[in-house]
């Protein structure tokens, strides 16, 4: 694939658009059918692989030992992070994570700690000296748009049925990751004067903004973010919202198996 | 389906495929006196040459095929198009339709815009130029771009351009199938979602049975389809 | 290896080791066929409790344009652990012994694959370790050939691979976790089928000459067997292909 978009199929995506349809024949407010499986990986205290329509994308969580952040020094850490590795797509490249990545890593991790997800304090071995730190490693392996949704659903599903290992290092019986909140991450796509809620990749890519709303349980807005150069009105963002909180109810009614 | 067709069989590298007399054709190697395929493919003999005829890979462009290209560069007297394969194609001034002159080529194509291509020229280390000078070639401007893989190409078209015959009259639009996979097709919207669904069903399901009668049902098509007589496929 | 003999009893007094195999059997492998959408080429591979996944993107355009070989195309492969592979977190990013791994697999395919079919192109294959438990540079060079196949990359044969070496002063096939860490000798190998040759080849640890000939061959007859399976893998996606694909030229436009 080219990374060029031909004009043909930037004005199909748009013409559709303009009548309230999509190239897969879904509507404006429906995600493509979302799968999660969980505790695929061996050696990894928490994993799942998630696949929405094509995305297809693999979550580890290890878990280590660390020294805590000078300002938070009775809480375990949490890390996130993303690769666009090329085995997922044709233009993604080796080498370490370009902003693209880096933006992805930084808003799912928004959401699980804004949500504070993990109970941190939990987590804490010796104050000042000695916590664990969980590290959440997102793969997609075959990327057809949307990684946000998909690599939070992975992350949250990971996490949920993670253990932390603390017999392997020392420290008593293991124990479950400490949970305390269920955040969801749904993300729009606006083509035209068109808002589409979970873009696939040839929608990415003719799309002028891009909006991730993450919402707790309770339905409480916990993290967002608006990307690429286009922009969303007042109306828009409200309409997204109330979107948003209707479908993260239902990825978190998901059954994971 | 006759006999000879059942006996075909998929070849893997590595498998011999020749049988004595037989000389090393497409898709295979020839190695002490021995011909074995390849590539992954059916094995197929036509006449003194056993072949392998691919079900998968990238497209390798070969003069005088037909194919949809996607400008992706322009330079004061050239264009480079993109046609789906690992060469992108030069296309000089000279190979176009209109009197450009140099320095303005922006003004008849620009980057992301879909052509309708013949290979003119590969040369041995794979210098690929493609013209937009012979009939019917142009610049296609709205419809829709579905890409396929390659090697599905002949089934898309079917036995004597059967199945482009019957997605043609069952939806109406005008389809052109590109050698290299990329396939263009224009009508009505509802027809062409329903033509490039069944442009993606013939993609993924090429090796069932019965895919003819499967995609007539699809479009709901249940009349005789008109004999296919023209070469470029439109 | 952890070098030298060692307390930890691997085989039985019945030749039988820790997770009940003989001497000489290989842990069970399962090898699946086209298993992404975007790779032109792609495999899977469970190999004991090995998860590898290989795609092939290819041959595609070389960039920049210093790497291209007016001969013939390039062949590039990395191969990477996922971070949650193994017990200890790998760091993401590719360290020594990837880059190593990475280069020997590359040169195991280089002279397998008609490069000069493709001037100037480049062929890449992606080696993802899942999952790893001894032995994922052999199940890595398995899944790339497979993807390599299905990705209609013109070759001369597939490649299989398998390790031998020792433990408890015994020769044994297809090394677990344990015998890696422990045991006395590794000695990882690919080879072509067709001709024999032996196209990847690292060993490390302590044989007798006699020994290695010995280990050199048992890997060698494992590599027979895994060929069967590749095949098989290849086979089974493709299986229906045969009888309904209509000849080219039958159908030029």
């Amino acid at each position: 694939m080219s990374d060029v978009v031909s004009h043909i199929m930037k004005d199909q995506i748009f013409k559709l658009a303009a009548r309230g349809m999509r190239e897969d024949g879904r509507a404006f407010d429906r995600m493509r059918p979302m799968s999660i499986e969980t505790g695929i990986v061996g050696p990894a205290e928490g994993s799942a692989r998630v696949r929405l329509g094509d995305t297809d994308v693999f979550v580890g969580v290890k878990v280590e030992l660390g020294t805590p952040f000078q300002d938070r020094p009775t809480d375990g850490v949490l890390m996130t992070g993303a690769e666009l590795r090329p085995i997922a797509h044709a233009d993604f490249e080796t080498g370490p994570p370009q902003p693209p990545a880096v933006e992805i890593s930084r808003v799912i991790d928004r959401g699980i700690r804004e949500s504070q997800m993990i109970d941190l304090s939990k987590l804490c071995i010796t104050p000042k000296e000695k916590v664990y730190m969980v590290f959440v490693d997102i793969e997609p392996l075959d990327y057809f748009g949307n990684i946000f949704d998909a690599g939070a659903a992975g992350a949250v599903a990971a996490l949920r049925t993670a253990k932390v290992p603390a017999k392997r290092h020392g420290f008593g019986e293991d124990f479950p990751m400490p949970v305390r909140a269920f955040p969801a991450s749904v993300t729009f796509a606006k083509i035209g004067k068109h808002v589409m809620v979970d873009p696939t990749l040839r929608e990415e890519l003719v799309s002028d903004a891009r909006l991730t709303i993450v919402t707790d349980e309770k339905g409480d807005v916990r993290a967002m973010q608006k990307g690429l150069s286009g922009s969303f009105s007042y109306a828009e963002i409200k309409e997204c919202l109330l979107l948003a909180t209707k479908l993260g109810r239902d990825v978190r009614a998901l059954k994971t198996g | 389906m006759n006999e000879e067709k059942k006996q075909r069989v998929v070849v893997i590298p590595g498998d011999e495929i020749g049988a004595s007399g037989l000389k090393s054709g497409s898709g295979t190697y020839r190695r002490d006196g021995k011909v074995f395929a390849a590539q992954l493919g059916i094995r197929n003999v036509r006449g003194d040459f056993v072949n392998v005829i691919p079900l998968g890979g990238r497209y390798i462009p070969r003069s005088g095929d037909s194919v949809i290209g996607v400008v992706v560069e322009m330079g004061p007297s050239n264009w480079l198009v993109d046609i789906n394969s690992p060469y992108p194609a030069p296309m000089h001034v000279s190979e176009v339709p209109w009197k450009v002159e140099f320095g303005d080529t922006a003004r008849y194509l620009t980057i992301g815009d879909a052509i309708l291509a013949k290979v003119l020229a590969v040369d041995e280390i794979k210098h690929v130029q493609v013209t937009m000078k012979e009939h019917g070639l142009r610049k296609l401007a709205g419809g829709q771009l579905v890409e396929i893989s390659h090697s599905k190409v002949p089934r898309m078209i079917g036995k004597g351009g059967s199945m482009i015959a019957l997605l043609k009259d069952a939806t109406k639009c005008r389809i052109f199938v590109g050698q290299n996979g990329r396939v263009w097709l224009d009508g009505e919207q509802d027809n062409m979602m329903k033509a490039t669904q069944a442009i993606k069903r013939i993609d993924e399901a090429s090796q069932h049975f019965g895919l003819t009668e499967e995609i007539k049902k699809m479009l709901n098509f249940s009349g005789a389809v008109t004999p296919q007589g023209d070469k470029d496929g439109e | 290896m952890g070098g030298g003999s060692t307390d930890i009893k691997l085989i039985d007094e019945k030749g039988i080791r820790l997770d009940g195999r003989r001497v000489d059997q290989l842990r069970p492998i399962k090898i699946e066929a086209g298993v992404l959408k975007n790779a032109d080429g792609s495999a899977y591979v469970e190999w004991g409790k090995n998860k590898v996944l290989a795609a092939v993107y290819g041959p595609r355009e070389a960039h920049p344009r210093h790497i291209q070989d007016p001969t013939r195309a390039v062949v590039d492969v990395i191969y990477n652990m996922c971070s949650f592979s193994v017990e200890e977190r790998v760091r993401p990013g590719p360290g020594r012994r990837s880059v190593e791994i990475s280069k020997v697999i590359a040169d195991a395919f280089r002279n397998v694959i008609f490069t000069e079919q493709f001037p100037r192109a480049k062929i890449d294959v992606y080696i993802e370790i899942l999952q790893a438990n001894a032995g994922t540079r052999c199940a890595g060079v398995v899944a790339a050939s497979v993807a390599l196949a299905d990705a209609g990359v013109p070759m001369m044969d597939l490649v299989p691979a398998c390790a031998a070496g020792k433990a408890n002063n015994q020769l044994i096939l297809d090394l677990g976790k344990e015998e890696d860490n422990v045991g006395q000798a590794d000695l990882p190998t690919a080879i072509v089928p067709k001709t024999g040759e032996i196209v990847l080849l690292q060993m490390d640890g302590h044989l007798t000459q006699d020994e290695f000939d010995r280990a050199l061959q048992m890997s060698m007859n494992a590599c027979m067997q895994i060929y069967e399976l590749q095949k098989d893998a290849l086979r089974r996606r493709y299986a229906t292909s045969a009888n309904d694909a209509p000849d080219t030229e039958e159908v030029r436009q």
